[in-house]
């Protein structure tokens, strides 16, 4: 028999070589080759069929092979397609080891009108909607109104407040054309939302309820008038409303024998049934409902229907409250949402009457084949045992049976469950309130979430305008926040430790020059910046003198350091300020936050110039040459142009500032020009024969100086004297963020947690930068006390060795100590030190 | 094409903060979320009190043009380095933008200047009669225009 689109299509499942229809869902084209079984229970491996056509289904899971392996999909929703291959699951499924292929991504929408469901009550609605109508149905296919923009195979997943709704789109199965998304996730804004998304039938629980052939009975008209599959000859109805005698009139209209209508309303039911060897349903037993003995009546197909349950789910999600109602015996919506609206099924509208049935009366046997959740294998039992356990709420049996958990969300089981708990406790449901509704409404696959956030997009790389060089050259990077910085170049044959000792080398006795790029510079300018900065810094910024650099240290309200760097005073009224590279953004908006919060009536201004500007530290006893080479016009000589002093002068021809500042204790120059000219000079300078230098080389230059780096060395705990900066807090200054705080009784203890350096008293041995360190030679049995850590650890070319920064408990008073550092089954001795270990005198910095 | 990206050479780019006044170089002052253009100059509002000037590409007469906002305003920095500006036109420009911002660019006319998010990466988003002009951080403009490709890819002729 020709179904469908008449065009077939081959698929494998489970081995089995099988042809289907464009249109089929695999669970249709499986019916279609009288495949009943398509999976097996997780707890009891008991064999399991197709209960329901679509979202509803519990049981049906399978496994997609090829063409790409996905795990758990329900074969109601999966459609088919050439080349599919899947097989049935046992409870899970196995993740793909391969990249996925596919292109996933996001699109956002916006509209006046919401419409989810394309239904009577959907189209309905759409059609009367005005202004930008959406209207979204799972199902694919169908046309929308004139003037309605219509996404069909696309899920409303999840709702959130103010009218924002997720919503997945299936564009195209199994594998889209190579420059189309497979799936997408739609972000949709709207201003008012309809929910017209139908209502679910549900099942009767009785005794070995759940083999295949036992199947909802609207799914099986589902199967029959939009599918063209007929799922059994004789056939027998259960039901507990008139739904189901519709399905019936239509299966026999289609040549199936109805050989019994067991109608609960007339007082009978179904109390048990038979299966082949393959599990199959072969017969029911039919009884006056609270006998235990019946008439047994043969059969390929039991059609159950125990009502209908609205799908409320996203009216829930919203935070809509329900209600129970006797008559249908299920959750209906309740009350009002600002902006969403219940229309058609899912408000309970239209769905019939029917006697409320959760379960038939059954006698007695040793295991419990009452199977409330099929996927969960979770029986009546589970439920009673539960409450026996004392558990009242849904929401506790829910947890405790793990009913409702699996990946239907219990659309067949949740309201049986809470029947009968109901039931089991003597309560009214009327009483209890359901559990909650959770996006998503469907599983979406963490590849539809991520969208086009993979691989190189999964977040922003930021560059420098110099890094093509550095690609080119063969450096290794370092990843600083999002930043990609040049770690160190090595040169062939290169170690990293050859490379890192060569480049510290050519900043210590040649010349060096690094990107400094990334560094945050921030702006200040206006009648008020002098006494801004004051506030800002813990050192006066005012008294500097235009032309002069000074380096500063911020802290939080807390009294902690939260920043340092330099501050240059470009005019009277204008300055700029540097921050951390990972502090940029944070900075700026500390200045805002006070500025706009505490002294808006200030005129100050801060601008963002981290990126107009390149920045190129110039490091070494030769960088005066250097730049004397590439700047014939500035007076160089450190009479003319002294350290902590700024000029704009051409360097290599392009306009440039020059600040006389070091990071590394030797003479120095940070030149400053364009972003867009940053590659230009930085070849001049390569030009010149300075070697680049990455961050690596950099740490370890600062390190041996003893400089901070503010969150490598400090954690939000260190005050500027914990770091022995006591020099940079100002005691002439009436207030400033963080004064407070040093007066408290905490930041005044002798034994707070001092910077100092350490050196292992073996030479060779290189510290695991966050060790602890200890007071004694063998670790105590614990607890034991922890005298800080280090926060710094590096081998050395200039002292011929490794050394270490770090955190320690009044590490002032114990410098000529000897602590200890347990690294694995070793306790290394260090000797504590000053934290300023190369050229103390500082007479390096002036060449 | 039916989506065409386009990076502009560097412009003159000043931000410029005035809290008092009603034009800058003889062009209104723009309303919140929007921009005003004249005298070869585009004026783009990004706050209370802060503006973007973008000038003409950048020419021996760009110092002239800070001179004369200096006279006019509070406050003027050259930012022209900071941004990378991008030109994205054809018939599916706005839909590449939909699939990473979230403004509702169906009811933003012409004139309309946004900072928001597009993809990963801040942006500010003019839109013009002839499509959309995107302003973002230099060091982001890699990312930013390997994201607009791919985004393209599926209108591409």
């Amino acid at each position: 028999m020709t179904r469908l689109s008449g065009i077939p299509l081959k698929f494998t499942f489970d081995g089995r070589e099988l042809t289907g229809y464009l249109g089929d869902t695999l669970a249709s084209a499986l019916l279609a080759n009288g495949i009943h079984r398509v999976a097996t229970s997780i707890k009891y491996g008991r064999p399991r069929g197709i209960v329901g056509a679509g979202v509803e289904d519990p049981n049906a899971l399978v496994q997609i092979e090829k063409p790409f392996p996905e795990p758990m999909l329900s074969a109601t929703t999966v459609e088919l397609y050439d080349g599919l291959e899947a097989r049935g699951l046992r409870g899970q499924g196995r993740l793909a080891t391969e990249p996925d292929p596919a292109r996933y991504d996001a699109k956002h929408a916006h509209c006046d009108v919401l419409v989810v469901g394309a239904g009577p009550a959907g189209l309905a609605a759409a059609r009367a909607a005005e202004g930008r109508v959406l209207l979204v149905d799972d199902q694919p296919g169908g046309e929308a109104p004139d003037g309605v923009r219509f996404l069909s195979r696309t899920t409303a997943f999840g709702i959130y407040d103010d009218g924002f709704v997720l919503a997945l789109e299936r564009r195209g199965e199994p594998a889209a054309p190579e420059r189309i998304s497979r799936q997408r996730v739609w972000r949709i804004r709207a201003k008012r939302i309809v929910l017209a998304t139908g209502a679910h039938e549900r099942p009767i629980v009785f005794p070995d309820n759940d083999r295949p052939g036992i199947m909802l009975a609207s799914a099986a008209r589902t199967y029959l008038n939009r599918y063209g599959v007929l799922a059994g000859r004789r056939v027998i109805v259960f039901t507990t409303n008139d739904s189901a005698l519709d399905a019936a009139a239509d299966l026999a209209r289609a040549g199936a024998e109805i050989v019994r209508i067991v109608d609960a309303r007339e007082g009978y039911g179904v109390i048990g049934t038979d299966g082949g060897a393959d599990g199959h349903i072969t017969a029911a037993h039919i009884a006056k409902l609270g006998e235990l003995q019946g008439e047994r009546v043969e059969c390929d197909l039991l059609l159950v229907s125990g009502g209908w349950n609205p799908a409320v789910h996203l009216y829930s999600q919203a935070r809509g409250t329900l209600r129970y109602d006797a008559g249908l015996g299920a959750y209906v919506p309740d009350g009002r949402l600002p902006n969403v609206t219940v229309v058609g099924a899912a408000a309970g509208e239209g769905l019939p009457e029917t006697k409320v049935l959760w379960q038939v009366p059954a006698p007695e046997s040793e295991v419990d084949t009452r199977f409330v959740d099929q996927q969960r294998d979770a029986t009546v039992s589970d439920v009673l045992r539960a409450t026996g356990a004392g558990l009242t709420s849904l929401e506790h049996v829910k947890r405790y049976t793990t009913i409702g958990t699996a990946h239907d969300q219990g659309r067949t089981s949740g309201m049986l469950a809470a029947g009968i708990t109901a039931e089991a406790l003597g309560a009214d449901l009327a009483d209890r309130r359901p559990t909650t509704f959770r996006p998503p409404y469907t599983p979406v696959s963490f590849a539809a979430l991520a969208g086009r956030n993979r691989g190189e997009l999964h977040d922003p790389v930021r560059v420098t305008t110099i890094h093509p060089w550095h690609v080119e050259h063969g450096a290794v990077f370092e990843n600083v926040g999002q930043w990609k910085r040049p770690w160190y170049y090595p040169r062939p044959g290169e170690t990293m430790h050859d490379a890192v000792q060569r480049e510290c080398r050519a900043a210590r006795t040649d010349v060096a020059v690094m990107d400094g790029s990334t560094l945050g510079k921030i702006d200040v300018q206006g009648p008020d910046a002098g006494w801004f900065l004051d506030m800002l810094y813990t050192n006066l910024m005012s008294t500097l003198k235009v032309g002069r650099i000074r380096y500063g240290v911020m802290c939080g309200v807390d009294g902690m350091v939260i920043d340092d760097g330099t501050v240059i005073r470009v005019a009277e009224n204008r300055f700029l300020v540097t921050t951390t590279t990972g502090n940029a953004a944070k900075i700026l908006d500390w200045m805002e936050e006070w500025l706009q919060t505490e002294w808006p009536h200030r005129q100050v201004y801060a601008t963002s110039v981290t990126e107009h500007w390149a920045t190129i530290p110039l490091v070494g006893p030769r960088s005066r040459e250097v730049l004397g080479r590439l700047a014939p016009g500035l007076d160089v000589r450190n009479e003319a142009f002294g350290f902590m002093t700024w000029q704009d002068a051409e360097v290599a021809g392009i306009a440039a500032r020059v600040c006389r500042i070091s990071f590394s204790g030797e003479l120095a120059y940070e030149i400053n020009v364009p972003s867009w000219q940053g590659p230009a000079l930085w070849q001049s300078i390569v030009d010149q024969g300075a070697t680049p230098y990455g961050t690596e080389t950099m740490h370890i230059l600062r390190a041996e100086k003893g400089y901070p780096i503010i969150g490598q060395d400090t954690d939000g705990t260190v005050t500027p004297h914990d770091l022995g900066m006591s020099w940079v807090v100002s005691k002439k200054k009436a207030d400033f963020i963080g004064k407070r705080s040093f007066a408290r009784a905490e930041n005044r203890r002798p034994d707070r947690k001092h910077f100092v350096g350490l050196l292992p008293q073996d030479p060779s041995v290189l510290l695991p930068e966050g060790a602890q360190i200890i007071e004694s030679e063998v670790v105590p049995e614990p607890p034991v006390r922890m005298l800080g850590h280090v926060t710094s650890s590096y081998d050395s070319a200039a002292l011929g060795r490794t050394f270490a920064l770090a955190l320690v408990r009044s590490g002032r008073e114990r410098i000529g100590e000897t602590l200890y550092v347990p690294v694995g089954d070793q306790v290394v001795p260090v000797t504590v030190t000053e934290s300023v270990l190369f050229d103390k005198e500082g007479a390096r910095r002036d060449g | 094409m039916t989506v065409e990206m386009t990076e502009e050479p560097v412009r003159t780019q000043l931000t410029v903060r005035l809290r008092d006044g009603g034009t800058l170089l003889g062009v209104a002052l723009p309303e919140p979320c929007t921009y005003t253009s004249g005298n070869g100059v585009d004026i783009l509002w990004m706050g209370p009190d802060e503006y973007l000037v973008l000038g003409p590409p950048l020419s021996r007469e760009s110092g002239d043009l800070e001179a004369a906002l200096s006279r006019e305003s509070d406050a003027v920095v050259d930012v022209s380095g900071q941004r990378v500006v991008v030109r994205l036109e054809g018939k599916h420009a706005a839909d590449v933008l939909a699939h990473g911002c979230s403004i509702d660019l169906e009811v933003a006319p012409p004139g309309t200047c946004v900072q928001t998010l597009l993809a990963r990466t801040g942006i500010v988003l003019m839109v013009r009669e002839e499509g959309f002009t995107i302003l973002v951080r230099q060091s982001f403009s890699d990312y930013l225009k390997a994201w607009l490709a791919d985004a393209s890819l599926e209108y591409a002729a």
